[in-house]
């Protein structure tokens, strides 16, 4: 085994255990911090994969801005006094049964599929490229991106803004 | 044991994907619905960036991963604004008993 | 400076109002004072205008034209290309025009913020006014019938929302609709017109369809059609410019507030009709144009008359504005367009200055209207008495003021109609009018401001008007002098105005024109791709003509017009005459004017009552006749269907039942599927996935 692959079977493990815990777990800030993980997992592997760039922008986003909207929005929503920070599920059974067979047909067909693989070059460096790519031949995306942007911002506040005539 | 290839990372990916698939199925709490469907997305953006890793197709996958997340971004916004909207209307952020779609 | 740069200027005045209004009307409710924008606009576009104007009348004698295609359909199969262009083009005359509405729109803009000062919708207005900018300035600028005709329309809809903009009095909200539905009845002619000639040139563009005419193209091969093309587009002038049968409209309109009334009635709305009518000159027969002079004529003095013995300030100005709006028709009739356009633009500032005159004159009364409780209000409103002395002087034709000059080119040109062509009832009809007119605005004049007060309490109350009311005015009553036009006070000819006004040809064939309108020699070949330039429309004979008529005609309408500013004195200044003596001795007449010729009455008793007794006669022959038919059908097919009806019962019901039991059952299972919430629809989406899983999977 190689270093890669421990660094790789080392990150799949915190990001498989992380995950359950996010969706099973009775106490929903539980669940977030195991997001948490699941996050830095996933950017460890953006990195293992010579995405540098993106694996930033994961823990940049992801674990810097969505997480930490995400708690607030725990915070916000539940009765912080103590007993209420418990979620609770429903359709257990059926949902584990039916979601267990869709896996397993998903990991059939990953696994019988004969992958075209290529040994992959390592790329020193992405960011340049990729920002010129950006403003190159996905110029106009990303402008159109830049305007979605604004809206949800416009759109969030506007959404969750206290209407002082109701209250 | 082979060494790590692509399958590794879409079965991982794959994974993630069902469990995301779980919470948002199956938890009661918006919150956690939304957290599932950041692992979904997660799951789909390390199938991008793996494929493009192995099967040396460049920088659109990344690309693609990049507006995606950008995209998450916004999403996550926007559903957090809908559910404090929820939360103010019904005093609790349980999507089983917002079923006025049944109407 | 390039002529395109003029075309985005141009556009830039288009557009500036556009905006004002978009913003007014989203923020105007937040911000009370975002009215002021409204004015910094419309302050804009009078000095781009004015540059605009000047840039064009001194270094472009030629026409600026830009088009681009809007439309591309390609090759449409029995039309051949075809594409739809817009574009916008800048005559000498366009750039007048502009300068027209953009100035009268301005002042009726600083008139409005005392004179709606306090209103509810007070912002409203103000977007308002910019939208019926927007629209006016579209119908000036375009250089096609497509862009004329959605300009036309706008202008119809933001007159709609500004006559009936106190909809609080079912009077205005009344007035709003007969405006917007009597003008719907002259645009669908319009429309029709447009049609006539899309259909045959497939393109809506004037130059292009004025040279196919030109090199003998006739809509259908025949000279009938080409009349009925150009009396059809004439219909739309006469529901805009309150032409005789649809007139009827534009008195109801001052319904809306005075200084909307100034803005649709002297410089917007009711000139789109003349402008339209001068811009496509060209492509009248002799017919159409007897037709065209036939009805200014007749709507000239039917609403001179009535305007003698109405009683309500605003009505007087209405039915005065009717009758000068006829006289434009008229001029463009009898071929002498360019004292048309030049009418038009005294008109429209006097008219302006009238209106805004007695709106200031209305403010200072506490918004009472009728002028039989005026009186003596000389004193206290010394500007607004003296600018609308002015504007009464140059609408009266009398020497020194604008109204004379153009109006003297009018009336020349029907008389040398009258003496080319024998129809002399249209300038015996202009003359007559000329005395009216004359006699009428004394009447106003004299009853309004002069004499003694009639109602004290108002009387005392009253006070000249703030400077935001009186500055237009004062520059209103300016323009109206000779002066602004001309250097000579009794003959325009010699002045810039006339002499920048193109030339316009007419196309129509040789033995469609009038006699005097025919060119004794074809085109030349150098002057053939100049398109203004080409031919001049009227032979040496007609303006030799014109030329003989202007002493007569001037003479004539001098002693007209004095007679009955005399008349006026007599009556309502020195009282020498009782103005109910002479209504009692011709009741008929007096009943006839004062009743507005019972238009609205018989509008209401013919078209109206007809519709509907028309749709109850519809509705009995369908109760008895068609009704009838169907019953009997009906017992027939009942035979049938009892036959049939038992092999339906045992049969097919049968068969129905049993689906709709199987289908009532699954129903039930599956009704607990649909619980409204997400979750389990998800749920349901992925069972589904898998169960197609397992149908592809042996292909796997």
């Amino acid at each position: 085994m190689e270093l890669y692959d421990i660094i790789f079977y080392f990150f799949a493990a915190m990001i498989l255990v992380s995950g359950f815990v996010v969706v099973g777990s009775k106490n929903i800030v539980y669940s977030a911090y195991s997001l948490l993980f699941v996050l830095v997992g996933i950017a460890a592997f953006y990195i293992l994969l010579g995405a540098d760039f993106l694996g930033v922008v994961q823990l940049m986003v992801y674990v810097g801005g969505i997480l930490i909207l995400l708690l607030f929005g725990i915070m916000l929503t539940n009765k912080v006094k103590g007993v209420e920070i418990k979620s609770d599920s429903n359709f257990v059974i059926p949902s584990l049964i039916t979601i267990a067979v869709f896996t397993a047909f998903l990991l059939f067909v990953i696994t019988e599929t004969n992958w075209l693989e290529i040994t992959p070059e390592f790329v020193q460096t992405t960011v340049k490229s990729l920002g010129i790519e950006l403003i190159q031949n996905y110029s106009l995306v990303f402008e159109i991106l830049a305007v979605v942007l604004l809206i949800a911002l416009i759109g969030a506040a506007t959404l969750a803004r206290n209407d002082n005539k109701e209250n | 044991m082979p060494h790590v290839g692509l399958t590794h990372f879409l079965v991982i990916s794959s994974i993630l994907f069902s469990l995301g698939l779980y919470a948002v199925i199956v938890r009661k709490n918006a919150i956690l619905v939304l957290m599932g469907i950041e692992l979904m997305l997660n799951s789909a953006n390390i199938n991008f960036v793996a494929f493009a890793h192995f099967g040396n197709l460049g920088l659109d996958g990344q690309m693609m991963a990049l507006f995606v997340i950008v995209l998450a971004a916004a999403e996550a916004a926007i559903a957090l604004a809908i559910v404090l909207n929820i939360y103010k209307t019904f005093l609790h952020i349980n999507v089983d008993e917002v079923d006025k779609l049944k109407e | 400076m390039p002529g395109s740069n003029l075309i985005s200027l141009s556009l830039i005045i288009l557009f500036l109002p556009l905006i004002g209004f978009i913003t007014v009307l989203l923020f105007g409710k937040r911000f009370s004072k975002l009215y002021n924008l409204e004015i910094g606009i419309l302050a804009t576009n009078l000095i781009l205008t004015i540059f605009v104007m000047f840039q064009k009348l001194m270094y472009f004698p030629e026409k600026i034209a830009n088009r681009f295609t809007w439309i591309n359909f390609g090759n449409v199969p029995f039309v051949g290309e075809l594409k739809v262009e817009l574009g916008i083009e800048l005559t000498n005359v366009t750039v007048l025009m502009l300068f027209v509405v953009n100035l009268i729109s301005f002042l009726v803009h600083v008139y409005s913020t005392k004179y709606m000062e306090g209103d509810i919708r007070f912002s409203r207005y103000y977007s308002y006014l910019g939208i019926f900018t927007f629209s006016m300035l579209g119908i000036v600028l375009a250089d096609n019938f497509l862009m004329m005709y959605i300009f036309w329309e706008l202008v119809g809809l933001s007159s709609y929302l500004l006559i009936g903009f106190w909809y609080e009095k079912d009077s205005a909200a009344d007035a709003g609709k007969k405006a917007f539905l009597t003008n719907r009845i002259g645009d669908m002619g319009m429309w029709l017109g447009i049609l006539i000639l899309f259909t045959n040139y497939h393109t809506f563009t004037f130059d292009i369809i004025f040279e196919a005419i030109n090199a003998g193209n006739i809509p259908f091969a025949d000279n009938g059609w080409l009349t009925a093309a150009g009396i059809l587009i004439f219909m739309g002038a006469i529901g805009k410019s309150a032409q005789f049968p649809l007139h009827v409209w534009l008195p109801d309109a001052m319904e809306g507030p005075t200084p909307v009334s100034a803005l649709i009635h002297a410089a917007t709305m009711v000139a789109a009709g003349v402008y339209m009518i001068v811009k496509v000159f060209a492509i009248f027969t002799a017919d159409a144009l007897l037709v065209i002079a036939v009805i200014g004529a007749l709507t000239s003095f039917i609403s001179a008359t009535i305007a003698l013995t109405q009683n309500d300030i605003k009505k007087v100005l209405a039915y005065s504005t009717v009758s000068q709006l006829g006289y434009m028709v008229m001029a463009v009739g009898v071929g002498a367009y360019h004292y048309a356009f030049f009418h038009l633009v005294t008109h429209a500032f006097f008219k302006a200055l009238l209106f805004l005159g007695s709106g200031s004159v209305i403010y200072a009364m506490h918004h009472e209207q009728d002028m039989r409780k005026m009186g003596g209000l000389k004193k206290k409103m010394p500007i607004t008495y003296y600018t609308f002395l002015i504007a009464t002087l140059a609408i009266s034709g009398v020497p020194f003021f604008s109204g004379f000059l153009s109006k003297d080119g009018i009336l020349a040109g029907t008389y040398a109609f009258g003496s080319l062509t024998g129809h002399w009832l249209i300038p015996v009809l202009g003359f007559l009018v000329a005395g009216m007119t004359a006699f009428y605005m004394f009447r106003l004049v004299l009853m309004t401001f002069h004499g003694e007060p009639r109602d004290h309490h108002k009387y005392d109350h009253a006070h000249e008007s703030p400077w935001a009311m009186t500055i237009p005015l004062i520059t209103l009553a300016v323009l109206s002098f000779w002066i602004t036009y001309t250097p000579n006070p009794v003959s325009s000819d010699a002045g810039w105005f006339l002499n920048k006004i193109e030339n316009q040809s007419t196309v129509v064939p040789q033995d469609t024109r009038f006699e005097f309108m025919q060119t004794e020699d074809v085109p030349n070949e150098e002057n053939h791709n100049n398109h203004t330039e080409q031919a001049v429309i009227h032979s040496e004979h007609y303006m030799h003509a014109m030329h003989e008529a202007h002493y007569p005609a001037m003479i004539l309408s001098l002693v007209l017009a004095s007679l009955g500013i005399l008349f006026a004195f007599v009556v309502y200044y020195w009282n020498k005459v009782s103005a109910d003596k002479m209504a009692n001795a011709v009741p008929f007449l007096y009943k006839f004017s004062l009743n507005k010729w019972f238009f609205d009455e018989f509008y209401h008793s013919t078209f109206i009552r007809g519709t509907i007794e028309t749709s109850k006669g519809l509705s009995v022959f369908d109760g008895k006749v068609i009704d009838g038919a169907v019953n009997g059908s009906a017992t027939i097919t009942r035979g049938f269907s009892k036959i049939s009806g038992l092999f339906d019962q045992y049969v097919v019901d049968g068969l129905v039942n049993l689906t709709a039991f199987k289908i009532g059952f699954f129903g039930f299972i599956f009704k607990k599927t649909q619980t409204g919430r997400v979750q389990n629809y998800i749920l349901l989406a992925i069972l589904s996935l898998i169960v197609l899983f397992i149908i592809f999977l042996p292909f796997f």
